[in-house]
């Protein structure tokens, strides 16, 4: 890669600005330039449904670099700006303030969307989305102890906002259309240990709940109205019920998409010049032999490492398994590998003492465990998955032996 | 401002100055030093943010929790002064410390 090239990185999130560090740290010398349509500098996410909703982080701890960084890098960070088109065969960006920019390489690091309410009513003031710093921002003034918090969707990050709510002292109830929550992402067992925690700290869930209508009045949500005829008022709704990914930009500069932007391990789409990563790429699951999208820090990290290396021409970093975390009450959930497809889930320890956790195999090996307040556990099944060992649903729940045991044990059979 | 000092694992050293209150992993990103990845931000989730201290100063950077003590128990090269550094508060009493990031954070 010679210095008079130039990369350009569409969407200043956690994936593009990784791709940009970790570019100058391999070397790059050419032009750098990101462009976002947020007004921040990269950030974090997850603090967003946690302590920063909880008022107990400042705007700048959640940003990935000081903006000084990327003056001192040389990175030309443009915020407030969106990429609106691509020309593949002039190899351009058109902007939204006019600038049309030139590149050799392009990422294109659009993360996702809010899927939207799609209910009249879900434009009033006080129907909020859990994404941007922004979405948070017009949020955290509206919400106050003895307020009436209506959340439509029991995933992972409403569950959080349902915590830091209550622990503000918000009156809550919880929304879902399964017939349990986090149905989508996880099992029966551990549905059912969050649907109790949340109850235990006197949150309402109502599952099985399809939202029908928003009752509103000078543009404001007054209550939500479920098809059973169930009516709860409330002073405020957060959604959450799932995202989308910004593939759209991709998709109309003809390159393939497919529930995000189609990569390969080196996270290059198909055309050469053009890379995907993070929450808008569709990419090989190299554990699990089997392509998919995934929503996660580590992946947005991940494959911004991995961008780096192909441009640099350096040895692809080892896709690690992947997972993810969240935190709520005092409860910190560790998950590794993808549990979808399971066939067998197996307990190691007692929900009842928050300290448990759930193994996931499918066809005898293990792909995946749910770890709640027990790191052991996860890290252990981290390293397990990573090398596909052969390890028994027996095993892993015995007790007698701690995971340091079993970890040896089940390396030992690995050759 | 306290200086806290950042030695990689061949010895090189760099100086920086955290911010009272901030982590130490939080002042290392900061100030981009490398063989701190913190990749979880600081949730106690992650382990790449391990580091050596000083055993000098291992006492005034506070009690390990319990959550801490498991996920070091997995990282390589663990010692007695392993610390996650995301969980060790910068205050006056850390001036000066130095404190040795690992080969690798895997
Ligand atoms: C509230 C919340 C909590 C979370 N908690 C966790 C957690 O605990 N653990 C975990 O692992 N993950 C968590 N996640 C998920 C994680 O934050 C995401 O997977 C990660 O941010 C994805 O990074 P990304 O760079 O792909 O996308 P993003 O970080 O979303 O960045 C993409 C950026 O591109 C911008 N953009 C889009 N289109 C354009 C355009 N045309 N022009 C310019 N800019 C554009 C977007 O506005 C955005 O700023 C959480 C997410 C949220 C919202
Ligand atoms: S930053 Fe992840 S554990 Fe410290």
């Amino acid at each position: 890669m010679s210095a008079d090239q130039k990369i350009v990185i569409i969407g200043a999130g956690q994936a593009g600005g990784q791709a940009a560090v970790s570019l100058r740290q391999a070397g790059f010398e050419g032009m750098i330039t990101i462009v976002g349509d947020e007004p921040a500098p990269p950030y974090q996410r997850p603090p967003l449904s946690k302590a920063y909703l909880k008022g107990k982080l400042d705007r700048e701890r959640l940003f990935l670099k000081p903006l000084q960084f990327y003056e001192d890098s040389n990175i030309t960070l443009k915020t407030g700006v969106s990429a609106q088109k691509i020309d593949r065969a002039a190899k351009t960006v058109a902007l939204s303030d006019g600038e049309t920019i030139d590149y050799d390489t392009l990422i294109i690091a659009t993360g996702s969307r809010p899927r939207a309410l799609p209910l009249p009513g879900a434009e009033s003031s006080n129907v909020f989305d859990l994404r941007t710093l922004s979405d948070i921002d017009v949020l955290k003034p509206n919400v106050q102890e003895g307020r009436r918090l209506l959340i439509v969707g029991a995933g992972y990050i409403g569950l959080e906002a349902a915590a830091a709510a209550r622990e503000l002292g918000l009156e809550v109830t919880v929304l879902e259309m399964a017939d349990r929550v986090l149905a989508r992402v996880t099992s029966p067992v551990m549905s059912e240990f969050y649907q109790k925690l949340h109850e235990t700290h006197g949150v309402t869930i109502k599952t099985g709940a399809m939202l029908a209508e928003l009752q509103t009045q000078d543009g404001a949500v007054t209550a939500g109205v479920l098809k059973s005829g169930d009516v709860i008022p409330c002073d405020l709704v957060l959604v959450g019920i799932g995202i989308l990914p910004n593939q759209e930009i991709a998709a109309d500069a003809g390159i393939a998409c497919k529930n995000g932007v189609l990569v390969d391990r080196d996270a290059r789409t198909n055309d050469p010049s053009v890379y995907a990563i993070g929450d808008c790429a569709h990419r090989p699951l190299v554990h699990y032999g089997r392509d998919g999208r995934l929503e996660s820090v580590h992946n947005a990290i991940e494959q911004g490492k991995i961008v780096a290396a192909h441009i640099m021409d350096a040895k692809r970093p080892v896709e690690d398994v992947p997972w993810f975390w969240s935190d709520q009450y005092d409860v910190k959930l560790q998950i590794a590998g993808l549990s979808q497809d399971y066939d067998e889930a197996v307990v190691r320890g007692e929900p009842t003492t928050n300290s448990f956790a759930v193994f996931y195999f499918r066809s005898g090996r293990l792909i995946s465990v749910d770890a709640v307040n027990a790191p052991a556990e996860f890290l252990t099944a981290k390293r397990l998955i990573a090398v596909n060992a052969d390890i028994s649903p027996e095993l892993v729940v015995d007790q007698t032996k701690t995971m340091k045991d079993i970890l040896a044990e089940a390396m030992a059979g690995q050759k | 401002m306290v200086k806290i000092i950042f030695a990689d694992h061949s010895g090189t050293e760099r100086e920086v100055d955290a911010n009272v209150g901030e982590s130490v992993m939080e002042a290392a990103v900061r100030n981009n030093i490398p063989g701190i990845d913190a990749d979880c931000g600081g949730a106690c989730a992650c382990a790449t943010c391990h580091v050596y201290v000083d055993p000098e100063f291992l006492a005034k950077t506070g009690e390990q929790e319990a959550m801490e003590q498991s996920m070091l128990d997995f990282a390589d090269g663990v010692q007695e002064n392993s610390r996650l550094s995301c969980q060790i508060s910068v205050g006056a009493e850390l001036e000066g410390m130095k404190v040795t990031t690992p080969e690798s954070q895997h």
